[in-house]
């Protein structure tokens, strides 16, 4: 059963072909047997897993089931959880169990699903390869020498190996999106705003949003549909109603209009994955499609952009881990100074200095309006180039990353090149645009991820198109085994 | 040389909201240490801020109470600095878009002089914690109840002259925002506290000084020591031909002086840029007409008023209407005696001295208004003498009932009746019969005098309650 879908969970527990008691200590098993060849997560609560599928178990015979009721999952230890340790990767919060929920975390208990465990994530969500992590790596499935992506690379890597059906996950830059790529599981980064960031350590807090990833479209539908909608607590939660995600799943694609951005094809995309790319656009044309070419005049303002907005939010986002009240704390501090200043050297990886620094630099008197300023103007330039390019099309379609997952280490001194893996997946944090990957071929036997973006609010449509893809094609049924590719 | 001062205050106002600006959690005052903080005052990891609106409507009150141009997109900022007391590390408050704009107000000078003062602008903002470092012994406490209490900073212009005019504007601010109901100005609890810029220039000059900043500086009385010490230290500096330097510096009330604060102390890049997790406040027209509607007359138009119709003096219109509770109370008292004048120097005098003998507050006078009103009317109507009055109005707040029930009671009832006076006057004037003499020899001065003199004896044979008027007629008559 660890190969079934959510989906296909969710019907065989209600017709009581298993329990989710079996599911669950199923996967558990499974996690205890193979996690240490993918390190994708940090903490597991047998216990409590095991207690909540008695009590789904319980609700499924009382007639009383949710569509997610009884399903385990894995979360990105980025959404706090009550009782169990929340550390978002850092040795900062090594010792952090929150007194409440998230939101997310919240909804999916009311629906009835399990906690398997907490993921793997880079450090603070900040990172492409999930090396940055406290705990050390989490490895690709399909090939355990190279990176599952990141940050939320323990989820996708947790999902790709079949330890969860399915996982959170959360994207600020790419980090649903990339690590599902280089998986090759599906992912969705909903629009800014469509899911609650309560209880979510925030990275930058105008670009997070959190999401689904797993096997299918279908999932992330499901998924979705539990984890949307607004929350009083977020202010900048959306109030936009939300649409029951599964419903329009089966629509033809007949007449969708596609737009391929020539940023996005052009120099840097390794030619295999174009190739792949191209072949899964051809799929999506003989589904009814058509393939226009659009322009996104200001792409080249993308990295610059997204890496002064994103550190400097961070850098005061990150500024409450100061030893004071939870968290890391340094020993016998001389002084408030002391304090301060060795429990985050301490307490913070190099990946997270480097990005307080930038922010703190970015906005800093007599740097403000050349960097943060100049950098909000070209965001609202980037966010304008992908609402003209709607006006045509109905979605834009590209490449999730320029090429396959890299060899762990490969990245190590050259914090740039690790900055240009997002170069696709930005621009749709920066606009607030709604993103997925979806697997669309191999490249070298490790997984390719077709991007597709849609307009505000547009998780539906992208869905959709993902979903009947899908059924079109084979690549996201395919699995890496237990381990037969270890590298 | 001749130096003038030059003056601006930031006021941070205690808004007297129930709850937080940010969360949920109660703003009462004196809890026991953080007992009224939530995981979002406690800035825990992936908590978030969001907006009561009761604060902004407060704010909003605020700056049409000012006649001031409503910011109707206003953003919040963060301000960071690193401080335990600040939990997240980061202040919110308003930087380029405040929610007040410019605007102005009528402050009344001890000498009856009305003058008016700018506003620049009022933000909105969090306030932080507190450190206590006594009772840790080598260590701090942190009390976090107070972080995320919502204020509202008031920006003056550098209208202010000096100590007196200072004081004065925070005592009509005060009383502006307790008109308003939208604080309860209750300094000692740190309701209201002070930072006062403060330069100097040769007299005439039009350029402004440098200036030092002395920070929270919380009752009246200090902040006008700290200007006059400090107007004093500067042109000290300036006599000498030294500089001034531009700095932070904090008033100690125990020595009466302001020194530096220390470089650790002084603020210094805030980093500001806009809350992301905080929307702009989007207010309309509406929303500013709605609350127009519910202001309440203000204390400059109600002075204003006081000193028309009933014929007040500044000074009197301006100490009756320091409070909306006095005014109205004096308002009950006219009504119901009729007299202006006489009401005024009753509530002024014997109300208010009372209430300040007995260290309490209007709110808990035993005396209603409307009793008062009643003993005036009986002096005016001869019953008694405002010597009597003030007895029977000792025994009203004794809880002895109204002035009438007093008069009745203890047969206070002056004495009016020719007849008895007349007995009185005549047994007086027997038993004087040196100052008789006396009066009979006299000039017209001195008959004055000692007219006075068998006034007073016999208002004590009568103890104290003959009619004086009858009193001084029927002498008149009988010593003539």
């Amino acid at each position: 059963m660890h190969n079934h879908t959510v989906s296909q969970l969710s019907q065989g527990l209600r017709e009581g072909s298993y329990s989710s008691v079996e599911v669950t200590r199923n996967y558990l098993e499974r996690i205890a047997r193979l996690d240490e060849r993918y390190n994708a997560f940090i903490s597991v609560d047998e216990t409590a897993a095991l207690a909540a599928a008695e009590a789904a178990d319980a609700r499924i015979a009382g007639g009383d089931a949710a569509p997610l009721t009884g399903i385990p999952l894995a979360h990105k230890d980025i959404f706090c959880t009550k009782g169990m340790k929340t550390s978002c990767g850092s040795r900062m919060l090594d010792n952090f169990v929150p007194p409440y929920d998230a939101t997310v975390i919240e909804r999916f208990r009311s629906a009835g699903s399990i906690i398997l465990g907490k993921t793997n994530m880079d450090e603070f969500a900040m990172g492409s390869s999930n090396e940055s992590s406290y705990y050390g790596a989490a490895r690709n499935p399909w090939n355990t020498g190279c990176v599952p992506g990141g940050s939320s690379g323990g989820s996708a890597a947790a999902v790709a190996a079949l330890l969860a059906p399915a996982a959170t996950g959360t994207d600020t830059g790419g980090s649903i999106r990339q690590p599902a790529a280089f998986c090759g599981i599906t992912g969705l980064k909903p629009t800014y705003g469509r899911v609650s960031r309560l209880g979510m350590i925030a990275f930058a807090s105008s670009l997070d949003q959190g999401g689904p990833m797993a096997r299918t479209a279908e999932d992330c539908a499901l998924m979705l549909n539990t984890m949307a909608g607004h929350d009083p607590r977020d202010s900048t939660s959306s109030d936009v109603p939300v649409e029951d995600y599964t419903a329009g799943l089966e629509k033809s694609l007949e007449g969708l209009r596609i737009g391929l951005p020539d940023a996005y094809f052009g120099e840097g995309l390794d030619s295999a994955t174009g190739e792949c790319i191209h072949l899964a656009l051809k799929e999506l044309e003989a589904l009814g499609a058509t393939l226009t070419a659009v322009s996104l005049p200001h792409s080249e303002l993308t990295i610059p952009t997204y890496y002064i907005v994103a550190p400097a939010e961070a850098s005061t986002n990150l500024s409450r881990y100061d030893g004071v009240r939870y968290g890391h704390r340094c020993a016998d501090p001389a002084d408030l100074h002391d304090l301060y200043t060795r429990t985050r050297e301490e307490g913070f990886g190099d990946e997270v200095k480097r990005r307080i620094l930038i922010g703190t630099y970015a906005l800093s008197a007599g740097y403000y309006d050349a960097y943060y300023k100049k950098a909000q103007q070209a965001r609202r330039l980037i966010r304008q180039d992908f609402l003209d390019c709607f006006q045509s099309v109905d979605i834009i379609a590209g490449p999730t990353t320029p090429g396959p997952a890299f060899a762990l280490g490969a990245k190590d001194n050259d914090p740039v090149s690790m900055y240009l893996e997002d170069v696709y997946t930005l621009a749709v944090n920066l606009a607030g645009l709604p993103g997925m990957s979806l697997p669309a071929g191999f490249v070298q036997d490790k997984p390719i991820g077709l991007q597709l973006i849609g307009p505000h609010f547009g998780e539906g449509r992208l869905l959709n198109v993902a979903h009947r893809f899908q059924q079109a094609t084979d690549w996201h049924t395919r699995t890496p085994g237990d381990g037969e590719h270890v590298a | 040389m001749n130096w003038e001062s030059v003056i601006g205050l930031e006021v941070h106002l205690q808004l007297a909201t129930r709850s937080k600006i940010f969360s949920g959690s109660a703003t009462t005052f004196g809890a026991e240490p953080n007992t009224q903080a939530s995981a979002v005052d406690l800035a825990m990891p992936g908590m978030l801020p969001v907006l009561n609106a009761e604060a902004v409507h407060y704010a909003v009150k605020f700056g049409l109470g000012i006649g001031a141009k409503i910011g109707k997109r206003s953003i919040f900022d963060r301000k960071n600095y690193f401080y335990p007391d600040s939990p997240k590390g980061y202040q919110i408050s308003q930087f380029e878009a405040p929610i007040v704009g410019e605007g102005s107000f009528e402050i009344s000078l001890p000498d009856g002089s009305t003058r008016s003062i700018g506003i620049t602008r009022a933000h909105l903002e969090e306030d932080a914690g507190k450190s206590l470092h006594e009772d840790y012994h080598g260590q701090s406490g942190i009390d976090l109840n107070r972080a995320g209490t919502p204020l509202l900073e008031i920006v003056s212009e550098p209208d202010i002259r000096d100590a007196t005019e200072a004081v004065a504007y925070l005592k009509a601010l005060h009383s502006l925002v307790t008109y308003l109901e939208i604080s309860d100005g209750n300094m000692a609890e740190g309701s209201m506290r002070c930072d006062i810029n403060i330069s100097l220039r040769p007299q005439g000059s039009s350029t402004l000084g440098t200036r030092a900043e002395i920070k929270n500086v919380n009752s009246f009385r200090f902040v006008e020591k700290a200007i006059q010490h400090e107007i004093e230290r500067q042109s000290d500096i300036l006599e000498d031909g030294g500089t001034i330097v531009q700095e932070t510096r904090l008033y100690d009330a125990q020595r009466d002086e302001t020194r530096p604060m220390r470089s650790k102390e002084v603020a210094n890049d805030y980093r500001y840029f806009p809350e992301p997790d905080l929307l702009p406040v989007v207010i309309d027209d509406a929303y500013i007409l709605a609350i127009q509607h519910t202001l309440p007359e203000l204390p400059t138009t109600k002075r204003h008023r006081f000193a028309e119709a009933y014929g007040l003096s500044n000074y009197d219109a301006s100490v009756l209407t320091d409070s909306r509770p006095l005014a109205d109370y004096f308002e009950v008292v006219v009504a119901t005696c009729n007299d202006a004048k006489i009401a005024a120097n009753w509530v002024q005098v014997e109300l208010l001295g009372q209430l300040n003998r007995e260290q309490t507050s209007l709110a808990q006078c035993p005396v209603p208004a409307a009793d008062l009103g009643g003993l005036i009317t009986r002096i005016l109507d001869g019953s008694i003498s405002g010597k009597i009055a003030k007895q029977v109005f000792e025994a009203m707040w004794q809880g002895e009932g109204s002035a009438d029930a007093v008069i009745e009671a203890r047969g206070l009832k002056q004495v009016s009746d020719s007849g008895a006076l007349e007995g009185i006057i005549a047994e007086v004037i027997a038993g004087h019969p040196e100052q008789v003499q006396q009066f009979l020899e006299a000039d017209e001065d001195r008959r004055k005098k000692l007219t006075g003199f068998f006034v007073g004896q016999v208002m004590k044979a009568s103890k104290g309650q003959a009619n004086p008027q009858m009193v001084n007629a029927l002498l008149a008559e009988k010593l003539a």
